[in-house]
Order: structure tokens, then sequence, then C-alpha cells
């Protein structure tokens, strides 16, 4: 490649992951040579700029065709810009979050780290949402992982936190090798990494063992990715995981890197099976014929995420099984691959960022001082800080779905598309309605501490303005999308025109 | 008058007394409880407007309101389809229900004095659930509908939780899963219709189901139907509540405070009534005639079960609890009959226990406020004590097992007439259940009456001043659809008629 060909691409539409690496590389320089003495908040605050500068330019390309550079490796379709913007707004208010974290042993010599990691992480989401080639997607996801990896360790001195990235680590690792297994099937069959060109070839293949052998790799690919979306059975990291990370770093994989995990589904899923014939009598194409696959992780990963939820006195434990189980009904979204899939994943994800990431403040804020994370640190919430109280009861009620909150709309959506197509998919929306009331359960039950239960300690609490303002963010976000959730529609409507250019 | 955003207003005005409330300090207790109070007075004086604009012929047509809310998908290509709008609208029979509503509202905030902490809270939750209340009565798409239906949900369980009795966190999440069952099975249900016919609003639905020709984004089979009926029978059958669904309906009645189960029996179960023949009748009307025969024979199991229970309880509240799963059998057997009389008895019924059941409860807070229990034995001799008090608990137990010239009785009669024209055999064994109700309901409240005094009743006051007023008019309104029932009958002669040209009567 020449310097003419490469000046030739339109780098423009790179603008938001330039300005993320720009300020990861700034920002890790900054703190090798800034004095030890002084405070690393003030990274945060330069991160969290960067995040919004990227935002902008997102939103300066919002109006821009679809393009894809670098021999179709990097596209920027309507998908990807629609899920950038969640993947940013998400990043920068876990950043807040970051800024706000004071673990009880202290941070203050890895703080840089922290949020210097977070944007690589964030990095490589976005990669992945722009993809157009196995080896980006996959480059995007190794840069994902490793830098949480690392983050899930950042409390160096604290066993839970040691634990917990080293189970990520081994999980994710292997996760990841089985992804990269099946992936290298459909190379094989196809001789190509690009998607496009793969989807072309891959309509073409009638024979019996060449179809038999691509669904093996739909299985694994699916099977690496369910680690990644913590989808039952292949959900055992998660608890320990969420439960040892740092609170800001929970809250980080329960939103963000869930979110990237949805879109290199989507991506690879779509791009590459959507085509294919599945070699049946009637012509379906394969990711129809395997529909009752993902159906199926969806209802055992909802099942098994509202019961052990249940039992669960540990509030981070308790968020990381609500988490699996919002993994189950953003994979009902997937199974019933009606038309409305797109728009419907992504407000799905757009409400569960605001509803997860403003509870996650939360309990960062209550469980940080007393460095317990039972529930009963929630009791008398309400007495000792009403706003809080009533904000963490919006996002819980919004987390189990009940009217006026942006979580019901989101609900609501899904069950329509899973119910619109000829043979609706009853048993996957009953599993849904029916789970969705266990986990009535454990979301009042916190809400029980908050307002029935007395509390222990009577001392007011005073929130650090970081977290008041991701609070605050997502308690505004999270009704008035429970409310008026045509503004976000319209949206969807008025700039990514139904998503059709993925498939071009 | 402009009519523009009337029902609306009329739907939310108790927010406004919630903002109000969040401003005051939690500690001036009388404060709170006049501005709860004064919160529920304007829905009260719009509906009583909306009410008297309709007896003087303004049609009420003009009230509905429509503003377009939620679009899925891409409206260019779907057109109206799967376009949810914010509609509100009244017919003679939710004309009436909201009504009820607000009247018991108002009531029920008088009853909230006897509250004794954080009224704050307990009066936000209290006007939040009003708002709930009277948004499903108006809601004219099952949608909006559902969502009104969901937000009484969440303030009911507070308000038990935490205000009721001994046992009340057990009651509170009986009822949160017992009723979250419930609505589960009843979204399945709406957005089936949704998803299949692309609209939520009733009469859309209404005409697309029993067209012979429909047009359908994906189709909808009699079997389907079928299902859908029975799902929200059983959605119903919770809240109203229908014979094994109810245990969790009883152990509220015991455990709330009684300003909660005033509204709690007055109008909440009556949301199942109004959607069985709201959404039941109208939207399947076919398949409702199949399942009239169970519809009746679940009725008189109710009316007996009932009657029976309530026959052995020691404590009055449970007595009531027992008589209003009695009760709510004669709305089935109404609507099991399924010719006008019935249908008519069973909304009479709907109404006129909302208002016995009311006071019945506000007398049980009356006496629970002075004495701290509501068993039947320690409450004997109340008539040497508060004589008053006991006259009007004998007043509300007459209206109760339906003495002529009170409400009870107009129900009661044309349900039966209804059944009696259908099905003799099933109706003459539920009269059984009348003579039962007589019977539980003379011994519980004669046993407090005249039963052997076991207190010293000195010092005890009878009646408070703002008493009086609830029962007053409970008992007034109690009297007044006894001896003039064409005050419940005319708003309601076209909704009749409406649901009787649908079942083909």
């Amino acid at each position: 490649m020449d310097l003419e060909t490469l000046l030739s691409y339109e780098w423009g539409i790179m603008t938001p992951e330039f300005i993320i690496l720009g300020v990861a590389t700034a920002l890790s320089l900054m703190d090798l040579f800034m004095p030890k003495s002084q405070s690393r908040k003030i990274l945060g605050w330069v991160g969290f700029a960067g995040i919004l500068a990227a935002l902008v330019s997102l939103l300066g390309l919002i109006g821009h065709g679809p393009e894809s550079i670098l021999f179709d490796t990097f596209r920027l379709d309507s998908f990807a810009k629609a899920f950038k913007l969640l993947l940013l707004i998400g990043s920068a208010m876990v950043l807040l979050i970051a800024i706000g974290y004071e673990p009880n042993e202290g941070l203050e010599e890895f703080r840089g780290e922290f949020f210097y990691l977070f944007m690589a992480a964030l990095l490589g989401a976005m990669i992945m949402s722009s993809s157009g080639d196995l080896i980006t997607l996959f480059v995007g996801l190794e840069l994902l992982s490793i830098s949480s990896y690392i983050l899930a360790g950042m409390r160096k001195r604290n066993l839970h936190s040691n634990e917990s990235a080293m189970k990520y680590v081994i999980n994710g690792s292997i996760a990841t090798a089985i992804t990269l297994f099946g992936m290298s099937y459909v190379y094989g069959l196809t001789g190509t990494t690009n998607l496009k060109e793969m989807s072309g070839f891959l309509t073409s293949i009638y024979n019996e063992q060449h179809i038999y052998l691509l669904g093996l790799a739909f299985f694994m690919i699916v099977v690496g990715l369910s680690f990644k979306l913590a989808a039952a059975p292949f959900h055992m990291w998660a608890p320990d995981v969420y439960q040892g990370a740092p609170t800001p770093v929970t809250a980080f994989l329960s939103v963000v890197s869930k979110t990237a995990g949805f879109i290199i589904v989507i991506r690879i899923l779509f791009s590459i099976f959507a085509n294919a014939p599945s070699g049946d009598v009637q012509g379906l194409p394969m990711i129809l014929a395997l529909q009752d696959y993902i159906a199926f992780l969806a209802g055992a990963t909802m099942i098994t995420g509202n019961l052990i939820a249940l039992r669960q006195r540990n509030i981070k434990r308790l968020f990381a099984y609500s988490s699996i189980a919002q993994a189950g009904y953003l994979l009902v979204v997937i199974a019933s691959m009606s038309l409305f899939m797109f728009d419907t994943l992504w407000f799905y994800l757009g409400a569960y960022l605001f509803m997860n990431l403003g509870a996650f403040a939360i309990i960062q804020h209550v469980t940080h001082k007393s460095g317990s994370e039972d529930i009963s640190q929630f009791a008398g919430l309400y007495r000792r800080a009403p706003f809080l109280a009533i904000a963490m009861a919006i996002f819980l009620l919004s987390l189990a779905g009940i009217p006026g909150t942006a979580g019901f709309i989101g609900k609501l959506n899904i069950f329509m598309g899973a119910l619109v197509p000829n043979e609706g998919h009853y048993v996957l929306v009953s599993i849904m309605i029916a789970t969705t009331v266990v986990s009535y359960f454990y979301y009042f039950g916190v809400m029980v501490q908050m307002f029935f239960r007395p509390a222990a300690d009577t001392g007011k609490v005073k929130i650090p303005a970081a977290l008041t303002a991701v609070i605050g963010t997502s308690l505004a976000a999270t009704i008035l999308f429970g409310i008026v959730p045509n503004i976000a529609f319209d949206f969807l409507q008025g700039n990514f025109n139904q998503f059709t250019d993925f498939f071009q | 008058m402009n009519l523009a955003y009337f029902l609306s207003i009329l739907v939310f005005s108790p927010l406004l007394g919630v903002l109000v409330l969040s401003f005051l300090p939690r500690t001036q207790e009388s404060l709170i409880k006049t501005v709860g109070f004064l919160a529920t007075l304007p829905a009260l004086v719009l509906s009583l407007i909306a009410y008297f604009q309709d007896r003087a012929g303004a049609g009420l047509e003009q009230l509905n309101e429509k503003v377009s809310w939620i679009q899925f998908g891409d409206s260019g290509q779907l057109g109206n389809l799967f376009s949810i709008d914010y509609e509100l609208g009244l017919d003679g029979f939710s004309l009436i229900m909201i009504v009820l509503t607000a009247v018991l509202s108002t009531l029920a905030a008088i009853a909230s004095i006897h509250i004794k902490k954080e009224w704050k809270g307990y009066f936000m939750l209290f006007l939040l659930l009003e708002v709930g209340m009277l948004g499903v009565f108006a809601a004219e798409n099952l949608i909006l509908f559902f969502i009104f239906f969901e937000i009484t949900l969440i303030p009911t369980f507070f308000l038990i939780g935490k205000w009721g009795y001994y046992e009340k966190e057990n009651a509170a999440y009986s009822f949160l899963i017992y009723n979250g069952l419930g609505s589960a099975v009843l979204l399945i249900v709406i957005m089936v219709l949704f998803a299949r016919t692309g609209t939520a609003n009733i009469d859309a639905l209404m005409a697309a189901m029993n067209a012979d020709n429909p047009q359908l984004v994906a189709p909808i089979s009699e079997n389907m139907k079928m299902g859908m009926l029975i799902a929200l029978l059983i959605a119903f059958g919770v809240k109203l509540p229908i014979f094994p669904l109810h245990s969790w309906m009883v152990r509220v009645h015991v455990q709330a405070p009684p300003s909660i189960v005033m509204l709690h029996a007055g109008v909440l179960l009556k949301i199942g009534a109004f959607g069985l023949i709201r959404f039941g009748m109208g939207i399947f009307p076919e398949q409702f005639q199949s399942l009239a025969v169970w519809l009746a024979v679940l009725g008189v199991v109710n009316l007996l079960y009932g009657a029976f229970l309530a026959f052995v309880q020691t404590d009055f509240k449970m007595v009531l609890a027992y008589s209003s799963i009695s009760h709510m059998g004669i709305v089935l057997i109404g609507l099991g009959a399924l010719n006008e009389a019935g249908i008519q008895g069973a909304i009479f019924q709907v109404v006129s226990h909302g208002l016995i059941a009311a006071l019945l409860f506000f007398l049980v807070g009356v006496f629970y406020e002075r004495f701290q229990t509501s068993s039947i034995q320690n409450l004997g001799g109340l008539a040497k004590g508060m004589p008053i008090t006991a006259g009007f608990l004998l007043a509300g137990a007459m209206a109760s097992l339906g003495l002529p010239g009170m409400s009870g009785f107009v129900s009661e009669f044309m349900a039966f007439l209804g059944l009696f024209k259908e099905m003799p055999i099933l109706a003459a064994s539920g009269t059984i259940g009348i003579i039962m109700t007589a019977v539980y309901l003379l011994r519980a409240v004669l046993g407090i009456t005249y039963g052997k005094a076991h207190r010293d009743f000195a010092g005890i006051t009878d009646m408070k001043k703002f008493e009086f007023v609830p029962v007053l008019v409970l008992v007034g309104l109690i009297v007044l659809i006894g001896v003039y029932p064409s005050v419940l009958s005319e708003p309601l002669t076209s909704t009749l008629e409406t649901i009787m040209l649908g079942i083909g009567g």
C-alpha cells in the first residue's frame, strides 16, 4: 500500500476512534510524568472530556452516509453509529463513577492506569462496532477483553479483586479461543476474513458437508460469544468477577462490555449466517434455521439469572445475576429476528445503560464507606438520603420493567418483536414475562431494605459531584424515555433509516 | 367550559398534591393530612362535573383525547400500524367507575387521619394510587390501561408493606406476586393482540376481532382467541378475585390499613370486573358466550365458598374479606347470565359493593382506632359504648345482605333475575348463598353490637365529627342507588346496548 492510497481514504470517519486513541495515549504519558504526590483525578476529567469530544465528533458524522475504508475492514454504517453512541455515553458515565470511586485501601497510585485502561477498552468496543472484517473484530474484542482483565484486578491488595481478575482471564481466554476456532472454520470455507465477501461466498455453498461445517462454526462462535454476554450456561464467571472487581469496573462490564458483546454477536451472526443456506428443504437461511438455539440460550439465561438472583445477599452479586437476566431479555430480541430487531436492541441497551449505571453509582456510594456489600447496607436509606433512595427505587423499577420507566418501554418493544412473526415466540415471551415477575422479588427486596427497615447508621450521606451527575442523568433519562419514548424512536427513524445499510 | 385535556387533568390532578407534599417538611402532620385530603378534591369535582354533564345530555365523546405517543418501527412504511396513542375517553360504565373512584379516594383520605407515621410518604403514594385507578378507567387503549394498572401496583405494595398491621410485609409480597402474575398474563394477551393486529385501541380491536375479514398483521386463530380469553379470565380473576386465586386478597384485607382497604375493596378489586366486561366481553364476545356457563358456575362457587368461610371467622375483618369474595361471586353470576338484566346486575354489584365495602372498612378503622382489635368477641357490646357507630355498622350490614331499599338489593336481584332466565338450577343453588349472607353478617354484626361486653366502654368517645362525613356520604349513596337506581342505570344504557349488540343478545 503506497502513501497515495493511504491518503485517499476518508479518515474523517474514524475521528471518534482517533480522539479516544489520542486521549488514551496522552493519559498514559501524563500518568508517567506526573509527580507521584499529585492526585490523578484530573486524568479522569481529561478522559471524560476526551469521550465528550469523541461523542461530538460522532454526532457530526451521523448524517454521513455508509462508508468503508481500509479495504472494507472499517465501516461506518448506521449500526456502527448508533451503537457507538451507546458505548460512548456509557463509558463517559462509567468514567464519572470511577472518578468518584474511593475504596477503603486507597487507589491513588493506580488511579491513572484505571482511566487509560477504560479508554483502551472503549476503543476496542468501538472498533468492534465498526468492523467489516473478522480480523478487526477480533482485535477489537481482544483490546476490550485484555483491558478488562487488568481493570478487574485493579484493587491489587484485595483478595476478591485478584480472584476476580484471575477467573476473568482464564474464562475469557477459553471463550476467545473457542470463538476463534469457530471463526477459523468460516475462514477455511470461504478463504477470506472480510464479512461481506464471506456472506457473498456462503450464499452459494451447496455441499452438505460444508453446510454442516458452517453449522459447527456457528455453534462455536455462539458459545464463545455467550461467555462475553454472560449468557447461561456460560455465565459462571460473571458473579465472581462482578463481585470482586472495583465497582466502576463492574459497572463497565455490565453495561459497556455487554453492549460490545451484543455488537459482535450481531455483526458476526447477521453478516455471516444471514445468507448462508441451512440445507433444509424449505431453503431457510441458516440463521433462521438455528433460531431456536438462540431462543434456548435466551430462555435458559432468563431463568438462571432471575432464579439465582433470588438467593443473593451481596448487592454486587445480585446485580451480576440481574445483568445476566437482562442479557437474557436482550437475547430474546436476537432470537425473534423481527423487523424491529435493531431498534429494539438499541433502545433496550440504551435504557439498560441508564438504569444500570445509575444503580451502580448508588451501589458504589452506599457500599464503599462501610466496606460491606450486603444488601442490609441499604437499610433505612430513605431516612438518610431520600433522593438516593427514590432514585434507586426508580432504577430498580425500571430494571423490573414497571410502566413509567424506560425499562418498561424496552420490554414492550421486545414482546412486540417476539410476537409479530407468524409463529410468535409464545414460549419465549411467557418465560420472559414469568421471570420478570420473579425478578420483582429481588428488586423489591432492595426497596424493602431502603424504605421499610430502620437504618443502622443514621449519618447523613454526602454524594460526590461526579456521582450526582451520573445519578441525575440516569434518572432523567430513565423517566424521560419511559414517558416520552418517541424522542428515542424518532431519533432512530430520523437518522439510521431502519439500519438497512447493515447488509449492504 | 373548555374541554381540552379535561380527562387528563382529572386523571393527573392528584399529582399536584404529590408535588406540593414533596416540598413540605415531614413532621407537619396536620398540614400534610390536609394537603393530602385537598389533593383528592379536584378529581372529585371534575368527575362530578362530567357525570352531571352527561346526565344533562352533553355527550361524553367531547371529552375524548388523543395524542400520538409511541411509534414503533418506521411510520412511513407501517402507517398507523404499531403506533400507540395517548388516548383517554369515557363511556357510561367508565364514568361511573371514575366517580366511584374519586368519591372513595376522598373518603379514604379522610379515613387516613388514623395513619400514625410517615404521613408524607403515605399521602404521596396514596395520591399516586389514585392516579393509577382513575387512569385505568379512562384509558382508551390496552397498553395505556396496562400502564395505569401497573401504576396501582407499586403504591399499593408500599402502602400495605409499610403502614399495615403485624404481617404487613407478607401481605404486601403476596399482593405483589399474585397481581404481578396476573398482570403478566394480561400483558401477554395485550401484546399478542397488539403484535397481531397492529393496534391497541379498544374500539379498533373490537372491530378487528369481530369483523368477517379483518385486516390483521398476522393471523389469529379461533383457538388463540379462546386462549386469550381464558388468559384474561385468569388475569382479572386474580384481581376480582375468583375462587382458587383469592388467598392474597384475604391477607391484604386483614393486614392493610383500613383506609387502603377501602380503596382496595372499593376500587382495585373492581378493576377485575371492569376488565372482564370491557375486554373479555367486548373483544371476544363469541368466546365469552361459550364460557358463560363456566363463569356462572365459578360465580356460584365464589358466592357459596365466601359465604361459608365468612360464617366461621372470629375476626370481623376476615368476615368482610370473605364477604367480598362472596359478593364478587354475584358479579360473575351476572356476567355468566349474559343477558341484559344479568350484566346490569353485575355492574350494579360492582358499584354497590364498592360503596358498602368502603363503609364497613371505614367503620372497622373507627373502632380499631379505639380498641386496637377487630375480633368479634372482643368488640362485644359495642351498642352500649358507641351506639352511633353500632347503628351505622348495622346499616352497612343490612346493605350488604341485600335489604330492599338499599343498593345491595338492586344488584343481587338483577343478577339473579338474569341467571334464573338462563340457568334456573344453578341460580336456585346460588340462592343458598344469599341466605348464608344474611346469616354470617347478622352473626358477626349482632355479635359486635349486642354481644356480651368484654370491656369497659367508659371514656370511649363515639364517632367524631370528621368520621361522620364518610359514613353519611356512603350510606346516602347506598340508599340513593337503592331507591332510585336510575342514577346508575341511565348512564349505563348506551354501554349495555353496545355490549348486548356484541354478544348478539
